[in-house]
């Protein structure tokens, strides 16, 4: 992996044509040779770790969900813990396709695609966890969703948790939706690049027959910039109902304010740093260099940098708080069984890897170095999902009642079915890069489009059709 | 074809031009705008700004649609909640009283969205006729870079002003790389 690329303002580099830009995300589908070793050893890894969580999904609806460690008084441990994890992982794709979007950052246009691709498959993998915590999902049916049935039973809208079925659903059907009609266009493009007849017939059929008409693309942007602003208070208000689930309970620990906000960061700051650790290797094995620019690796650790500094921020107010409230088990929660006691650990491990290693991104040399961008986006999904476990399970080993406070301590299949979702999470996101264009087509044309008019130093060649299968970096000469 | 009225020209679909640059197709589509065409559309890789004003399209269906599917939504996840807690359900919990507003916000919230998103995709896709696997102008020969590199120009035989042979005379002048009939 080359670290020594140019960091400059152009957001597409090397010499690229309205084709070479579709060629070289086209071909990722076209050209299944270009899938070599690396793809496959992923794709099994995922399948293996599909099959993993199949296992465990079965095993825990035969025997019942006594086979966690879950136990009273740690009655949400992993399950709950894995669910917060995956879902905020899913936060950063809707920040890029929908805030930055609003915020007209052109940038996103080359990170959106993927990033909407991780949503979707961390909500899935997220969704999972809460419905087979109820030990019998399909009796569990009438508490979640608002149906007339047969016992005249309605769900209690009163509750955190049926605010949750709203947030997480809608979360999941509107991302689906905007993603699905991202690639619309692309579809039709990718019916028009396809030489072989069944991916032709494949991609006429979801491309819904687009013709790319005037009067599609003028309600399609509107579609789009509709649901763009939808989709932003809607990011916000998911992880800020997620955090209700703990914060408007009278658990120690789980009772603060900050909460909300400190949640969406984290949130985030988790997704972006996954997106990462995605796409570095991506971009490097696909030769999509030019596409996905040390510029918006750049940027990203600086967002990296800013959420996660809230992050910090919230876990210093938490401090603060546990002495300020004056409450002795308050007090008791952050000094014995934070600062010290047996998930001291845990809790150090947290601040370094979120409070702590994040700062190395002040140091500029330290955004451009994939290597190390690279490793601490993999540290900071590490600490999130240990944020997660110090709020969640170490909190209620944490009584009122002193006698009832009782150590966790999880079993094999709950890090089974934890391995299980990321293998799956793997392996959707292989078929992904496979079956799906991994970049917005359109959008990285209306970009070129715009980086041509600019002046720029990239001279558009439209005949240059399939003359560049693999574009290298040009030598750049303007560092700004 | 000489004698060119709108309603005999079955045989024609549209006279077609094909552009190599945006700002080409922006510059025909004004022109023909302002030679008085109405039935025209054009065809482009990406969506080009300014290409609807240029071309004379204006639609706020989308939007509005988007706006009463919230609205509808605000009112579905709202009156659920009153129905269920005052009607069908009434449950007192700890003596608060049965219209607990704050606790109603959350849902009714969520089912605005759920309701106003798909509102907004559902009608971009009902109002571009979508899906639609036949459209006469696939007819095209080179068409298929209309999704790709290519840009396109199509002055439709519904127009009023019709004819074959002036339209392709007006399209030549715009620097096309070729001028097609196309048959529906």
């Amino acid at each position: 992996m080359a670290n020594k690329e140019t960091l400059n303002n152009v957001l597409i580099t090397g010499e690229n044509s309205y084709a070479s830009v579709e060629d070289s995300i086209g071909r990722l589908i076209l050209k299944p040779q270009l899938h070599q070793r690396g793809w496959w050893i992923f794709f099994f890894i995922g399948l293996a770790g599909t099959g993993l969580l199949g296992v465990s999904i079965t095993w825990l609806v035969y025997q019942g969900v006594g086979i966690w460690g879950n136990n009273q008084p740690v009655a949400w441990a992993f399950d709950i813990v894995n669910f917060v994890w995956w879902i905020g992982i899913g936060h950063a794709g809707t920040l890029i396709s929908a805030i930055l979007l609003l915020f007209k950052q052109q940038w996103r246009n080359s990170i959106n695609r993927f990033a909407e691709a991780m949503t979707i498959f961390a909500v899935m993998c997220a969704g999972l966890y809460p419905l087979l915590h109820t030990g019998r999902p399909w009796v569990a049916i009438f508490w979640l969703f608002p149906y007339p049935n047969i016992m005249g039973m309605w769900p209690q809208f009163r509750s955190a948790l049926e605010w949750d079925v709203f947030a997480v659903s809608t979360y999941f059907t509107i991302s689906l939706v905007f993603w699905f009609m991202g690639l619309i266009p692309d579809f039709a493009t990718m019916r028009d690049r396809s030489r072989n007849k069944f991916g032709k017939i494949a991609f006429a059929i979801l491309s819904l027959g687009w013709r790319g008409s005037n009067q599609h693309w003028h309600r399609y942007e509107q579609a789009n910039m509709l649901l763009a602003g939808l989709s932003t208070p809607l990011v916000l208000s998911v992880h800020t109902i997620v955090s209700y689930d703990f914060a408007i309970s009278t658990v120690i620990g789980w009772n603060v304010t900050v909460f909300p906000p400190y949640f969406v960061a984290g949130a985030v700051f988790a997704g972006f740093a996954m997106v990462m650790n995605f796409l570095i290797p991506v971009r490097a094995y696909y030769g999509l260099k030019d596409l996905v620019t040390i510029r918006h690796i750049d940027w990203m650790c600086k967002i990296l940098l800013a959420t996660g500094m809230i992050v910090f921020y919230g876990y210093i107010l938490e401090v603060f708080y546990g002495f300020y409230s004056g409450n002795v088990f308050e007090t008791a929660l952050t000094k014995d069984w934070r600062f010290n006691g047996p998930y001291s650990g845990y809790y150090w491990a947290l601040i370094l890897c979120n409070g702590i290693i994040p700062q190395l991104f002040w140091i500029p040399k330290m955004r451009t170095n994939l290597l190390v961008v690279w490793l601490v986006s993999f540290v900071v999904g590490i600490g999130m999902w240990l944020e997660r476990f110090v709020i969640i399970p170490i909190s209620l080993t944490n009584n009122y009642l002193p006698a009832s406070n009782k150590m966790y301590y999880p079993t094999m299949w709950d890090f089974m079915m934890f391995g299980g979702t990321i293998g799956f999470f793997i392996f959707l996101m292989m078929l992904f890069l496979r079956f799906l264009p991994a970049i917005n087509i359109f959008e990285m044309k209306d970009l070129l489009h715009k980086v041509i008019n600019d002046e720029s130093k990239v001279e558009p060649t439209v005949e240059a059709m399939n003359s560049k299968m693999n574009p290298t970096p040009a030598k750049e000469e303007v560092p700004a | 074809m000489s004698h060119a009225v709108a309603e005999e020209t079955s045989t024609v679909y549209a006279i077609v031009a094909e552009f190599d640059t945006p700002e080409k197709l922006m510059s025909a589509a004004e022109s023909a705008r302002k030679a008085g065409f109405k039935k025209m559309d054009a065809y482009s890789p990406f969506p080009i700004h300014g290409l609807s004003e240029a071309i004379g399209f204006k639609d706020v269906k989308v939007p509005f649609l988007c706006f009463a599917g919230g609205l509808t939504g605000a009112l579905f996840g709202y009156t659920l909640q009153y129905y269920v807690h005052v009607f069908d359900y009434p449950m007192n919990v700890g003596g608060k009283p049965l219209v607990s507003l704050p606790s109603m916000i959350p849902v009714t919230y969520e089912a605005t969205i759920l309701f106003a998103g798909l509102t907004a995709f559902f009608s971009m896709i009902a109002l571009n006729r979508l899906p639609q696997p036949y459209h006469s102008i696939f007819n095209t020969p080179g068409f298929e870079r209309a999704t790709q590199d290519r840009f396109f120009l199509a002055i439709e035989a519904a127009d009023a002003h019709f004819d074959a042979e002036k339209v392709k005379r007006f399209l030549q002048d715009h620097e096309p790389i070729r001028v097609s009939e196309v048959e529906p």
